[in-house]
């Protein structure tokens, strides 16, 4: 805590943006953040239009893994749950993209709790498995319901459009994607801190005790995963008006557990924790891309050794952020900053 | 197929009940073997018998890296830390296993290809030594956890870790046995998928096709693992046999639509035990 900052009462102690310091750099920080797509390019404004995304999908992935302890690995499948309901609301029914974007994201919620009745009776190894099952059942109906989603061929996405802007355009979609990114860290941050959070934590760390002091166990599991999964329906929906062309490739397991690698990476159970990982495995990517890239033109005649580089690396980063530093990289900026809040009179 | 699936399912039981791992690299493991065993018979010209015993040599030590490199510090972390760790391994695995040999499906061609005919069916020899492989180690590994030293070893570990230590069991040594003895066993079963389907990196999916037979029988119960694996062979057989007019390729997820049943009905499995819990 900053020396002279004295909280006399909850409301005070509860407040997310503690001191002005810490406004004056956020506000910096999305200065800089709507700013950018004046300078940057185009590349790099697809970048951060992914990471806006990933985000959102690792916000409603952390309150249900992080603060709730209902290991998931089907947030994917919520994905294009959400990015199909979408494009099917704009392509086929013919509702504006503004009431779509809800709605998808509605409709994955709905979806989630259909998969998520089964934490009636499980938890940890049992629901994540559980959660398998959804993922394989939900691609599954992608693929093979062609009438609806274009089976494996995919379908393609109607670019959406509110007034002047149209999200065809990568400007105007980063916009949506930053504006909704930042609208979802808030509410993320905010059910945290409201009765539903804290009973989702006393679930999470015993939930015995959490039901022996009155916590319905069912209701707020299930509504971790309607929120987890609303929040998946949303990111997704985003995706489909990004990648244009959405197959149910998208949305596999690999992605699930990427996106559950993000989270532990960023830290399980810190809002932060959440834009850390993403940021952290969005840069690694692109460092990767360039290694790879680079040793494939150095050495053409070994491309086999290279392709699979990026699996290993992350494979790699997962087991060795467990091993070493299993509360994230926002358990790190946390100690760093302690460090340095005393420095260099630490005691 | 569905006593490949049980010899499987038995490597995800061995882990499972002796150190209270799901190991979701189980596939990789299985991949692993089999491109090995592969690669030393067709490109070194081994016998497939010294191979076999080389891929063995080869599991245990897979098996005892693996326990000691990745698992052991995670003792006591979390569930999601243990599930997350195994998941952070297939991406080794199958990372190190395309840049090792590529992308491209192979075949072996070991075992005669002309079908007997035995009482009116129709069966290759083939199936025939993966029934007769996978039912000899199942019924050893049953006998095994039943009599022999190290098999009530590993159950008293499993039960209670804390207590089978002070009554002088090394529960790190039965940790790194029953990780061999899983990097063993799904290195046979890897063998033998590996001559009916081809070697190829989606090897290691039958990992997670596994997963229903698992859970089917039970996460702890070796007998459950032999049934669940046969049930559930037989059920995408049947789904594929009954269903597919109405909703086509079902039998790639029917296994998991019954394992989410059998996750609502009966969560410990057919013959898994029941955790009580208690405050």
């Amino acid at each position: 805590m900053p020396a002279g900052l004295i909280h006399e009462n909850y409301p005070s102690d509860e407040r997310i943006f503690q001191t002005g310091f810490v406004k004056a750099w956020l506000a910096a920080f999305l200065l800089t953040c709507a700013l950018l797509p004046l300078v940057a390019s185009k590349y790099v404004l697809s970048t951060l239009i992914e990471v806006g995304i990933a985000v959102i999908a690792c916000h409603g992935l952390n309150i249900l893994t992080g603060f709730t302890g209902q290991i998931s690995l089907g947030q994917a499948a919520f994905m294009g749950v959400g990015a199909y309901a979408c494009s099917i609301l704009i392509g086929k029914v013919g509702l504006p993209f503004i009431v779509a974007l809800p709605l998808s994201g509605g409709i994955a919620a709905l979806v989630g709790l259909v998969f998520g009745t089964p934490s009636l009776r499980l938890r940890g190894l049992y629901l994540a498995i559980a959660t398998i099952a959804a993922q394989f059942i939900i691609q599954f109906t992608i693929r093979r319901w062609d009438t609806l989603t274009g089976g494996v061929q995919g379908m393609y996405v109607d670019p959406g459009a509110i007034g002047p802007l149209n999200f065809s355009n990568p400007v105007h979609l980063y916009y949506l994607t930053f504006v909704l990114a930042v609208a979802a860290t808030l509410a993320a941050k905010n059910i945290v801190r409201s009765r539903s959070g804290r009973a989702f934590v006393a679930i999470r760390d015993r939930y015995l005790a959490a039901e022996v002091i009155g916590v319905n166990l069912f209701k707020y599991r299930l509504m971790s995963f309607a929120i987890s999964s609303f929040f998946a329906g949303i990111a997704g929906a985003l995706l489909a008006q990004y990648l244009q062309v959405i197959t149910h490739e998208s949305f596999s397991i690999r992605q699930s557990v990427d996106y559950l690698a993000m989270c532990i990476v960023g830290g399980l159970g810190h809002i932060l924790g959440g834009i850390f990982g993403v940021g952290f495995w969005f840069i690694l990517e692109r460092i990767l891309e360039l290694i790879t890239s680079t040793l494939n033109t150095a050495f053409p005649r070994h491309v086999t050794w290279f392709v699979s580089i990026r699996e290993v690396v992350f494979g790699l980063v997962i087991i060795l952020f467990l091993i070493f530093e299993p509360d994230g990289l926002a358990a790190r900026w946390r100690t760093i900053r302690s460090y340095w809040k005393l420095w260099p009179f630490s005691y | 197929m569905g006593s490949i699936y049980a010899l499987v399912a038995l490597g995800f039981v061995l882990i499972y009940k002796s150190t209270s791992i799901l190991n979701l690299a189980q596939g990789e493991f299985l991949m692993v073997g089999a491109y090995i065993c592969l690669s030393l018979t067709l490109d070194l010209k081994l016998n497939f018998l010294a191979s076999f015993a080389v891929t063995m040599v080869f599991s245990v030590i897979l098996g005892l890296l693996v326990e000691r490199l990745v698992l052991r510090p995670l003792i006591g972390e979390p569930i999601i830390s243990i599930i997350m760790v195994t998941i952070g391994l297939t991406y080794i695995l199958r990372g190190a296993v395309i840049m090792v040999w590529g992308n491209d499906i192979r075949q072996f061609n070991i075992f005669p290809e002309t079908p007997i005919d035995l009482w009116g069916v129709k069966i290759t020899y083939l199936y025939l030594w993966s029934m007769g492989i996978s039912l000899t180690l199942l019924s050893f590994f049953a006998v095994f956890f039943k009599y022999a030293r190290t098999g009530i070893f590993m159950r008293a570990v499993a039960d209670h870790q804390t207590a089978a230590q002070s009554m002088g069991i090394s529960v790190k040594r039965v940790f790194a046995l029953s990780w061999c003895i899983a990097a063993v066993v799904s290195a046979i079963g890897g063998i033998l998928i590996g001559n009916i389907a081809g070697v190829g990196v989606e090897l290691s999916y039958i990992g997670l096709k596994v997963l229903p037979a698992v859970i089917f029988g039970g996460l702890d119960s070796i007998l459950g693992a032999i049934i669940g694996g046969l049930v559930v062979g037989l059920l995408e057989f049947l789904s594929a046999g009954y269903l597919d007019p109405y909703i086509p390729a079902i039998n790639e997820v029917f296994p998991f639509i019954v394992l989410v049943l059998v996750l609502m009905i009966r969560p410990y499995g057919l013959f898994g035990i029941e955790e009580i819990e208690r405050v």
